[in-house]
């Protein structure tokens, strides 16, 4: 037998397992990709923020009346010599009674909470605020929902997180959970606190 | 003008879309200028709505793609270029809203992925047409040389 004979047969053995890594590289990704959904550092559907590293788009949004809050515009955001929280919410929107508990401990804690109403009636809104407590420091009212398009918002309950020269360096899609309070946003405050 | 069939499935359209159940309820929205529609709606296909995700601004009923329909043919009413339409939503957006992702370093590999597929193939094809013609000029051995002479032999007595 000549040489290229004898090692032709070694090299198909090994062809025979290419599937077999093949499929285990394939089962690691999926692995990978499963723990990733678990502890949520990995969602297929969660749209990253455009605007991470850039200061907010320019606004001025009316307040609501009955609540005797002020107003919010951008400007507005650059007041405060810390963090601050941005906040969309609404009324009809069930995960933001989910979240308003993590909100009143941020503020209690003297985080600066800033709310946007999104599409909501103001009657609504102020039920909502009377009935679970106000956590906010302003508050704007954006009926037609163009603000929160200018933000890049795509539903509520979303957040965001401004550091003390109002630049955006964190947002959150989704209800602030008390994992996120601890895990997300206790790190960002200390991190951009300082 | 439009023949009467069109416009009665025209309305039968306008009429089947179903009510949306946010707050503020408004009435679809669009073009009188049915050239500067046709370029909105063009426009919107190419931007995905963000909350159903697998489909266009054009395609969902979600409120947000509404909205965003809205601001495409506010746009384009303005005399915005398409460019500049779906500038407008990419800066708030970021990549997500194109349907059709830009070419970058993050995205190379989805798009060369056609691409490689197809040199595998082919690399494949290349293998096993090199193995089969491989096969055709394996050198006999002499025992087989010998028995081949003799079925010839065989066939010419």
């Amino acid at each position: 037998m000549s040489e290229a004979t004898a090692k032709k047969p070694s090299r198909r053995k090994l062809l025979i397992y290419a599937p077999l890594a093949v499929a285990g590289v394939a089962g690691l990704g999926f692995w990978a990709m499963l723990r990733g959904l678990q502890d949520g550092s990995f969602d297929p559907r969660g749209v990253p923020s455009a605007l991470i590293g850039r200061h907010p788009p320019q606004f001025t949004l009316p307040g609501l009346d009955s609540s005797g809050l002020p107003p919010l515009a951008s400007n507005d955001l650059r007041s405060f010599d810390r963090p601050i929280i941005v906040n969309f919410w609404a009324s009809w929107c069930v995960p933001c009674i989910i979240e308003h508990p993590q909100l009143m401990a941020l503020q209690r804690q003297g985080v600066p909470i800033l709310g946007v109403n999104y599409k909501d009636r103001p009657a609504d809104a102020q039920t909502f605020l009377t009935r679970h407590g106000n956590p906010f420091l302003r508050l704007g009212i954006d009926v037609p929902g163009r603000v929160a398009i200018d933000w890049g918002v795509y539903g509520v309950p979303e957040s965001y997180l401004l550091d003390r020269e109002g630049v955006i360096r964190w947002r959150w899609a989704g209800p602030i959970t008390p994992e996120v309070l601890s895990q997300d946003i206790a790190p960002l405050l200390r991190r951009w606190g300082a | 003008m439009p023949r009467p069939a069109t416009l009665l499935l025209c309305l039968a359209l306008l009429l089947s879309l179903p009510a949306a159940a946010q707050v503020e309820d408004e009435t679809s929205y669009r073009l009188r200028d049915p050239v500067a529609e046709q370029r909105a709606r063009e426009i919107g296909k190419e931007l995905r709505c963000l909350v159903c995700q697998n489909q266009s601004i054009e395609d969902s009923e979600a409120a947000l793609a509404r909205d965003l329909r809205r601001i495409v043919r506010e746009q384009v009413e303005r005399g915005a270029t398409d460019a500049e339409v779906i500038d407008f939503l990419h800066d708030r957006y970021g990549d997500f809203v194109l349907l059709r992702p830009p070419l970058r370093l993050s995205t190379v590999l989805l798009w060369a992925t056609p691409g490689l597929a197809l040199l595998g193939g082919l690399f494949a094809i290349w293998r096993v047409r090199r193995r089969s013609s491989g096969v055709a000029v394996t050198e006999l051995t002499e025992a087989e040389r010998a028995r081949l002479a003799e079925l010839q032999g065989d066939q010419r007595a």
